[in-house]
């Protein structure tokens, strides 16, 4: 007879995403749990190896009896949860906020160097968002081309904050923070200070990789040149696990 | 392409582009050989491509190319949308604003003295006359008039052009968006 | 301290005041100093009066519009009403000291047989405008920190959290959330580091509730925090409140340091195992930072942005650990109920509203002012009885309450009783209590725009349905208000607020529509005139 097991403080659930079964630990997101499924639910501020941040909106699903709409990225699942995450309402206001995104500043697709390599243009497609109705805010903020290497263009930026967080968890810099209140917050590099003078900034390059639009890039990148890579977080983050 | 003979089967088009580059002017014409097999079902009433200088008082399919920027391009807008029963804004500029969009950044005034005086060298001087009045702000199609119908792409290529004349003259409502997107 | 020495301490303070036969007693809350209390203080302490006579700074007493307001006093009479003079200016100083024991200034009397006065029922205001907000024994006199002493030494933990469950208190910050339920999620954290906030950081416009309170009578509040720490099984606390308020801050400190020289505060409070200290930490003016978990990423010294719930800051609070947030008139309230008792608090109110509720009357209304009553009294013997009506012979039209989170209500929903509940149904919140009277004059559109602006610009910018979505709100309002609007834009607004209000990361954004909804509820047909002047 084999050693008893050891008791595990790990407890499984089932539940359902869209009709189907599956089941997790009961310490997964439903984002988390979605993704491995290969079920495609949208998001701009979550990724995966950076903490939770919640302000997309993008990622709300409908729980089964519930009128609250809950985020994927910060909903664990649990034992006999019905989740649904592309009903028409959820794709209603998800157009809706995507809609709000590119009102907001000048995502002018057609002259950005991430034109083709954009989370937001992609979405925009996914969700059949072929106009927007609410009118441009046309505000013009600044492009700071300081750095040697990069390049930041708040009027491309969607306040996702993924910069933020991967230079303060992943690389450790904490160069990057958010100033300003509504609309007019701005991701900015130390003090407000030229990304190019920076005292902490690493020029490692992980905020222009985990950015989903154009608002941060390579220097010397022209109209939909600039691609982006996000494989090394999942990498860095499992191998730091492990350790 | 202005058809001979007036046949009443054939669904009448006009186009006009507004504040634009023609590029999805030309994009259409980059359908190419299907232009001849286009021409048996359509009729091209009006537009830059044709020779026609008024817009017809019924029109089916109304196709404007190019933002709103000057109040020629709004009266154009509007008359389109008076005389076509569907009214489709092609490409990005139609869409989103777009390029000439990018404009609203400055001031009107700004704009017109960096184009017509900072720039010119030899007697810089604003034009007052046969030159349409701008508009403060550049706004897309639908923020003037209403809008059937929504091409985005800079420009959407004939394949997308293609497929939604096609749906349309099929009696079908086209999903552009399976097709393209801004900035196409 | 024991409650031997508590009984000592309160003797000393009625001995100081033996001789004393009257109080002169000057309101010296922010708005009767801003209309000019100072001086009339002055000229009244500087007025040569005998022993029999004290001249006393005090709190709120209520009637705003009137101040700066001073009332005489007899000692050894404390249940009749004083006599009340209304706009004081220095120079009527003499004549009120002499007046004093002798017949009333007619001249400048306040009659406080009017409803105002007679209608309300004060637990909460029980001490405002009568004793000294900067006086512990004074505070200790009137019967203060005999709860927290009575629950130190007579009652457990559990016992206490079972006395606030039992008295039905429900969280006066805006949600109504049940205070036993939180108290008692929070007790039953492992034990370990905990926390207790006090949320002062009244944000909402026309509200200045919490502001009274803290400013007549600071000590009651350090004691029912500290009551809710040892409910908790906390030893530290928090009071978080907007630099806007000086007086409201240097009365809450003061009150803290004496507090802590009397061991009321500190280590073994009452010679038990409990101890408990508090600190003040500034709000720099960001409303947002009223929601519970923009507040606590503030006292870290972060960015004030909320973040997603769960976890609860019941679970997960300041720095990670258990955290019970509670509104300055929630704690207000917790120690007359371990005084009184659970049962004697749930006997007033209605079925699920218990208690008082202090509201702030202001726009156009006869009586500006803070005003104590029963939950369950209804709007019109608020508005029209206690607050007097309309004045200028106008007609009421609506009134706004819960602030940029609440709604307008007309004048067919005046007989309503007003509780948690009953508002909620009628699409606004009692939210902190403000209560904005509007008369046929305001433009109902006006007002919407008015609250989405405030909500626009106080978006902390984080979620995108409130940084964008208030905007765009703003934008269309602003447009029908102007007369530019179509029945487009009005079906998009109403299409952005239910989005909003589904989509939003935190209460502020869930609730900004809540303005424009209930004007379109009761008020629709002016944005219709607004649409149809459009046209034309």
């Amino acid at each position: 007879m084999p050693i008893p097991a050891p008791p595990t403080n790990v407890r499984v659930v089932t539940f359902q995403i869209d009709g189907r079964d599956y089941s997790a630990r009961e310490d997964e997101t439903i984002i988390e749990v979605a993704r491995e499924n290969g079920i495609p639910i949208p998001s701009l501020c979550y990724l995966e190896g950076l903490s939770t941040w919640g302000a997309c909106r993008l990622c709300l699903v409908e729980l089964a009896g519930s009128p609250r709409l809950v985020a994927a990225c910060a909903t664990q699942v649990a034992e006999g949860l019905q989740i649904y995450t592309d009903t028409p309402r959820l794709q209603r206001y998800r157009r809706t906020i995507l809609e709000l995104l590119f009102a907001e500043r000048n995502h002018v697709c057609s002259v950005c160097v991430s034109n083709g390599h954009c989370e937001l243009q992609a979405l925009a497609q996914r969700y059949g968002l072929d106009h927007v109705r609410v009118p441009y805010r046309h505000v013009a903020y600044e492009v700071d081309a300081s750095h040697e290497m990069f390049r930041v263009d708040h009027n491309r930026c969607i306040l996702c904050t993924r910069c933020v967080r991967v230079c303060d968890e992943v690389e450790g810099a904490h160069t990057w923070d958010v100033m300003g209140r509504g609309s007019d917050c701005r991701v900015i590099t130390d003090m407000n200070r030229p990304w190019g003078a920076s005292d902490t900034c690493t020029s490692c390059g992980k905020c222009v990789q985990v950015c989903p639009t154009g608002a941060l890039v390579k220097q010397g990148t022209s109209v939909g040149e600039m691609t982006k890579d996000l494989h090394f977080l999942p990498y860095i983050t499992r191998r730091r696990h492990n350790r | 392409m202005s058809a001979p003979a007036k046949n009443p089967a054939k669904i009448r088009v006009a186009t006009a582009w507004l504040d634009g580059c023609s590029g999805c002017h030309m994009s259409f014409l980059d359908l190419d050989e299907r232009l001849i097999e286009l021409a048996r079902q359509i009729e091209i009433v009006y537009s830059p491509l044709v020779d026609t200088k008024t817009l017809p008082e019924q029109v089916d399919i109304g196709i404007l190319e190019g933002a709103i920027s000057n109040e020629d391009d709004l009266a154009r807008a509007q008359e389109f949308r008076r005389r076509c029963k569907r009214l489709i804004s092609l490409g990005d500029c139609a869409v989103t604003g777009n390029v000439p969009a990018l404009r609203n950044h400055f001031k009107l005034a700004d704009v017109i003295d960096r184009a017509y005086r900072e720039t010119v060298t030899l007697h810089p001087q604003l034009p007052t006359r046969d030159v349409p009045a701008l508009r403060e702000t550049v706004i897309p199609v639908h923020a003037a008039v209403a809008v059937d119908l929504f091409i985005p792409g800079c420009p959407p290529s004939a394949e997308t052009i293609w497929h939604v004349l096609g749906e349309l003259l099929a009696g079908r409502t086209p999903r552009p968006s399976d097709l393209t997107r801004f900035g196409a | 301290m024991h409650l031997d020495d508590m009984f000592e301490r309160a003797e000393e303070y009625r001995a100081e005041s033996a001789g004393v036969e009257h109080e002169v007693r000057v309101c010296m809350a922010a708005s009767c100093q801003s209309s000019g209390a100072q001086p009339v203080f002055a000229a009244l302490s500087e007025g040569g009066q005998g022993d029999a006579c004290r001249v006393k700074a005090v709190g709120c007493m209520g009637l705003c519009s009137a101040g700066p307001l001073v009332a005489v006093a007899e000692v050894a009479a404390p249940n009749e009403a004083p006599v009340l003079y209304r706009d004081v200016r220095a120079a009527d100083a003499p004549d009120i000291l002499a007046s004093v024991g002798r017949q009333p200034v007619e001249r400048l009397r306040c009659p406080t047989d009017q409803p105002f006065f007679t209608r309300q029922q004060r637990i909460v205001l029980a001490n405002a405008g009568i004793i000294d907000p900067d006086s512990f024994k004074g505070y200790v006199a009137a019967g203060g920190y005999f709860a927290l002493i009575q629950a130190l030494t007579e009652m457990t933990p559990a016992e206490v959290v079972q006395e606030v469950t039992k008295s039905g208190l429900r969280g006066r910050g805006g949600g109504g959330y049940p205070t036993g339920l939180k108290w008692s999620t929070v007790a039953k954290m492992p034990p370990g580091q905990k926390y207790v906030i006090c949320n002062a950081d009244e944000g909402d416009p026309g509200a200045f509730m919490d502001r009274a309170v803290l400013e007549s009578d600071p000590h009651r509040i350090l004691e029912g925090m500290a009551i809710a720490a040892y409910a908790v099984g906390a030893n530290k606390g928090y009071v978080y409140v907007r630099a806007e308020y000086p007086l409201a801050v240097e009365r809450i400190a003061t009150a803290i340091r004496k507090a802590k020289r009397a061991g009321f505060m500190g280590n073994r409070i009452a010679e038990t195992q409990f101890s408990f200290d508090v600190e003040i930490r500034l709000g720099a003016g960001a409303f947002v930072c009223g929601e519970e978990t923009a507040l606590m990423a503030s006292i870290e010294g972060l960015r004030g942005q909320p973040r997603p719930r769960p976890p609860y800051p019941a679970q997960a609070g300041l720095w990670g650990y258990p955290t019970l947030i509670n509104n300055v008139e929630t704690y207000a309230n917790i120690a007359p109920i371990i005084r009184e008792g659970g049962d004697w608090f749930a006997d007033i109110g209605t079925e699920r509203s218990k208690g008082t509720k202090v509201f702030a009357l202001a726009g156009t209304i006869r009586n500006t002012g803070l005003i104590e009553v029963p939950m369950g009294t209804t709007l019109r013997d608020i508005i029209e009885v206690i607050g007097g009506g309309i004045p200028g012979g106008k007609a009421f039209k609506a009134v706004q309450t819960g602030g940029p989170s609440g709604g307008c209500l007309p004048a067919a929903m005046l007989d309503i009783p007003v509780d948690y509940d009953s508002l909620r149904e009628l699409g606004t919140i009692m939210g902190s209590g403000g209560m904005i009277i509007m008369d046929e004059t305001s433009s109902m559109v006006d007002v919407a725009r008015y609250f989405m602006e405030f909500c626009m610009s106080e978006s902390c910018g984080k979620c995108v349905p409130c940084r964008a979505g208030t905007l765009q709100m703003h934008g269309l309002l602003d447009k029908i208000a102007k007369a530019r609007g179509s029945a487009q834009d009005l079906a998009l607004l109403e299409e952005l607020c239910d989005m909003v209000q589904a989509t939003s990361l935190c209460g502020l954004g869930q609730t900004a529509p809540n303005p424009v909804l209930s004007t379109l509820r009761y008020f629709r047909e002016e944005y219709e005139e607004r649409l149809a002047a459009a046209q034309v």
